[in-house]
């Protein structure tokens, strides 16, 4: 592979990504597309989930992304999570407990009319990705 | 006239009062600099933001959407009005609430309902001793550390009520970071979603090229998706900017406080010195007339 393309992922916090990427796996909304040099302009939604790259070693780099929106261009890709981080630097106790209060008020949703259902799921999904990425960590 | 002691007193006083503005002054500006950072952390964020978010409100045009359309009868307004939680820091905070009663004062001619959202305490407190209704309260926020799940928080229930047609308009009242020498209260338009303007002219040809982007879902749903986010966007940058505002306000108040005490003390000093040296003066008196009388 001669050439690399520009990958970043933008939160309004911080930048996490910003460098070069062989290839960029991302779960698209409608599934999940691959980049590579030379893309056409495209434009979509992401789900929650794992974006996964080549850096310029080809060593393969794992990012978490909670949804948010994701522009490839010939050149380069750019990723605008509300939350998003590296696979080193996710926190596993925080994503276990909010997986256990996800749980916990998914069980109570049933019988409690307050609790939106379809974000408690997002939050459970959210957890549940996290510590599936975080268990493949070296 | 004060005597001595008084004003020796008074100038101890003054130090003290100086030390500590000194120190607010201090922690102001290592504080401005972390809410600086944040705010230039998002600036790669909201300008891609806007960027895109531009791009597609020219493609498709979509009118359906209830966070754009203008309602016709305006009954109810909320405002999210973002001031400080502390005060010390000059005119900052009563600059916001001024820019908010002048407004309330524009609407309350015609037979309209104003309800506030606050962030912080200083406005929360005005908002009671006027008697407003206050629909939401947020402190500890403006100033401190906070994350973009916050703007996430208030702006789903903004959003929320606005849908329920419990408002018909929602305003944000923030100040904005012009310098650390300036900051300028603002008004903006929330909902509906004022007409979005496609960036600036020179970003023509990137225009051209993004409208040949293929989007996945379509153009329209992925302006549904957005619009409310940048609701969210708007409100995170509207508490940065306050935040970083109120750091810059206070640093320039004790800034100046401190000089003033540098003031107070320098006349005070000079005052102790004529006292002194008039009390001196007059012993001499007492002593050489005392020698005088024995003379003779």
């Amino acid at each position: 592979m001669a050439e690399n393309i520009k990958f970043e992922v933008v939160t309004p916090e911080k930048s996490v990504v910003s460098e070069e990427a062989q290839i960029v796996m991302a779960p698209g909304s409608l599934g999940e597309f691959g980049v590579l040099i030379g893309h056409t302009p495209f434009f979509t939604t992401l789900k929650v989930g794992i974006i996964r790259y080549k850096d310029i070693k080809g060593e393969e780099r794992f990012v978490f992304v909670n949804g948010g929106f994701a522009e490839a261009l010939p050149d380069r890709v750019t990723v605008l999570a509300e939350s998003a981080e590296r696979r080193r630097d996710i926190d596993v106790e925080r994503a276990e407990s909010a997986l256990k209060r996800a749980q916990e008020r998914l069980e109570m949703a049933g019988a409690r009319e307050d609790i939106d259902f379809i974000r408690v799921r997002t939050a459970l999904e959210r957890a549940m990705q996290r510590i599936k990425l975080a268990e493949t960590r070296r | 006239m004060a005597t001595l002691k008084d004003v020796k007193t008074k100038i101890g006083a003054v130090k003290k009062t100086k030390q500590i503005t000194k120190a607010m002054n201090m922690v102001a500006a290592s504080k401005l600099r972390g809410a600086q950072s944040s705010m230039i952390g998002f600036r790669p964020y909201a300008s891609k933001f806007a960027e895109v978010l531009g791009s597609l409100a020219e493609r498709g045009g979509n009118e359906a959407n209830q966070l754009l359309a203008v309602r016709e009868k305006i009954s109810k307004i909320n405002i999210l009005l973002c001031t400080s939680d502390r005060g010390l820091c000059g005119g900052f905070n009563s600059n916001l609430m001024l820019k908010a009663e002048s407004f309330l004062k524009e609407k309350s001619k015609s037979d309209i309902k104003v309800s506030f959202a606050c962030f912080g305490k200083k406005g929360r407190d005005w908002c009671r001793k006027k008697n407003l209704e206050i629909a939401s309260e947020h402190v500890g926020i403006v100033g401190g550390r906070f994350g973009f799940n916050v703007a996430v928080k208030a702006g789903r229930k903004l959003i929320d009520r606005y849908l329920d047609n419990e408002y018909d308009e929602v305003y944000v009242i923030y100040s904005e970071f012009k310098s650390v020498a300036k900051q300028l209260p603002v008004i903006k338009k929330l909902l509906p979603i004022p007409p979005i303007e496609a960036a600036e002219k020179s970003k023509e040809a990137e225009k051209k090229f993004l409208a040949e982007h293929i989007c996945e879902p379509s153009p329209s749903e992925l302006l549904d998706e957005m619009l409310p986010r940048n609701i969210y966007v708007q409100i995170y940058s509207a508490l940065l900017e306050t935040s970083t505002s109120e750091h810059a306000a206070r640093m320039a108040a004790m800034n100046n406080a401190t000089k003033a005490c540098n003031d107070m003390i320098n006349s005070l000093t000079l005052a102790y010195n004529k006292a002194r040296q008039a009390s001196i003066t007059a012993d001499l008196m007492d002593i050489v007339g005392g020698a005088e009388a024995l003379k003779g």
